[in-house]
């Protein structure tokens, strides 16, 4: 039973059949069999956050899921929100707000985001710390990257913060 | 890390699940939301045979009020229990612990009935079961067990469940009439792991704790419901009766030290929290201000 099993599943808009070992995450799924390298692989056990997808509009930790739970779901990474533009506000602000530096963070970052601006549309600077706490930066000291989280909010809501 | 490999089968049915634990014992290991388990795999701390996936079995998912009583699917997630008016209506306690289990990613897959198997002694849940007077209801190959949240929990990481027994639900009593609840715990950030934690439920009858469960966490191997409660309860609750129980809970507790805390500060900040917690119950916010330690 270490055999491959097949699944069948959606990403970012596309069917996917493929076979998978059951040790294989969904994090190494997406970056090595479908080369969508956005999602990244810090700690590979649940606690950096840069592996970061949404599984049927919830986000989760790719790491902690295996590819081989992910049979018959619709898994939406960093790529499906940028190329559909559904994001192009926050990312536009998290460059004008120095938001980022290496960039390793920034993918898991902008999904965590954006769930929360889906769930809550204004914010406050401690919710948005709060649901972001579970994502780790070690460039930014985090500031910059809540406030473009904080000035997307205002924006979308035709405020200026 | 990477997991090392191992078989997986996706058990369809609760029958199905456990004629497979039957089967393969302690080489297997159940998986639901994954949060804990895939973790220690991926850092191999533990490497399974085979893996059984019981994430399908759509019996196991769900909130449901009968009577007096709550019952809780195993598959219910940590994100269901939060948004559930049904919860925070009858089991506030619970809904307010949620908040402080991990992240909105880990709570969008964690499951309570892998919270509760898993057994972490810093976890939330478990207090929270012992504070509620849960029952944990496993079934096996000779049938079903009900078992009482203080009973179940037998040490770190370690459960009564048998290994051939799938945890399949817990329910809790409705506390009806003047119920009023606490939880609080210390952690470096709001997520982590709590350093102390405390889950209590109580009866308050005018000024008068009538009855007072005190579940701290992360102090011992497992949940533990102080007994200095006992020192608190059907007295007009003035500082030297909280600082008498307050020394009491210092005795009674044996808590480790670790990285993040030593012993003696684990158990002053458990004081803390005892103190915190009574003021809030009573509403005399002066009870809190700390001359109890």
């Amino acid at each position: 039973m270490t055999t491959a099993l097949p699944i069948s599943l959606q990403v970012n808009g596309e069917r996917i059949d493929a076979q998978v070992l059951p040790r294989l995450n969904l994090a190494d799924f997406l970056r090595e069999h479908l080369k969508l390298t956005g999602t990244h692989v810090g700690c590979e056990h649940g606690v950096c956050g840069a592996c970061t997808v949404r599984v049927n509009g919830d986000i989760v930790r790719s790491c902690l899921m295996l590819a081989a739970q992910t049979h018959g779901v619709i898994i939406e990474t960093i790529e499906g929100l940028s190329d559909s533009g559904e994001i192009a506000d926050l990312q536009a602000a998290f460059r004008d707000r120095n938001a980022l530096q290496c960039g390793f963070c920034t993918p898991g970052m902008l999904v965590a985001a954006q769930d929360l601006l889906l769930h809550d549309a204004t914010p406050d600077r401690e919710r948005i710390r709060e649901h972001l706490s579970g994502n780790y930066c070690r460039c930014t000291g985090y500031q910059a990257i809540v406030d473009a989280v904080e000035s997307t909010a205002h924006a979308r809501m035709g405020s200026t913060p | 890390m990477k997991a090392s490999a191992f078989s997986y089968a996706r058990a369809t049915s609760v029958a199905n699940a456990i004629e497979l634990l039957v089967t393969h014992g302690d080489g297997a290991k159940v998986l639901s939301g994954g949060q804990s388990l895939m973790p220690a795999m991926n850092l191999r701390l533990i490497s399974p045979e085979l893996i059984i996936d019981i994430g399908d079995i759509a019996e196991l998912r769900g909130i449901a009020v009968t009577g007096d009583v709550v019952r809780i699917g195993a598959l219910t997630r940590h994100v269901d229990l939060l948004n559930s008016p049904e919860i925070a209506a009858r089991l506030p306690l619970l809904t307010e612990a949620i908040a402080h289990v991990a992240h909105p990613a880990i709570r969008n897959r964690g499951t309570i009935g892998g919270s509760l198997a898993h057994s972490d002694p810093a976890a939330e849940l478990p207090a929270c079961m012992v504070a509620l007077k849960a029952t944990i209801i496993v079934r096996g190959p000779t049938g079903e067990r009900r078992i009482a949240a203080e009973d179940f929990f037998t040490g770190i990481y370690e459960t009564a469940l048998s290994a051939d027994e799938l945890l399949i639900a817990v329910e809790l009593p409705i506390a009806r009439y003047n119920s009023a609840h606490f939880f609080c715990e210390f952690a470096r950030r709001h997520g982590d792991y709590g350093i102390v934690g405390l889950a209590a439920q109580a009866v308050v009858e005018g000024d008068i704790l009538t009855d007072l469960r005190l579940a701290f966490f992360a102090v011992g191997d497992r949940p533990v419901l102080a007994k200095a409660a006992t020192k608190l309860l059907n007295v007009a609750v003035t500082p030297a009766v909280l600082s008498e129980a307050s020394k009491a809970l210092g005795e009674e507790l044996d808590p480790q030290g670790d990285q993040q805390a030593s012993v003696s500060m684990r158990r002053h900040l458990a004081k803390v929290l005892l103190a915190r917690c009574v003021a809030a119950l009573l509403g005399r916010p002066e009870l809190g201000s700390g001359e109890s330690l």
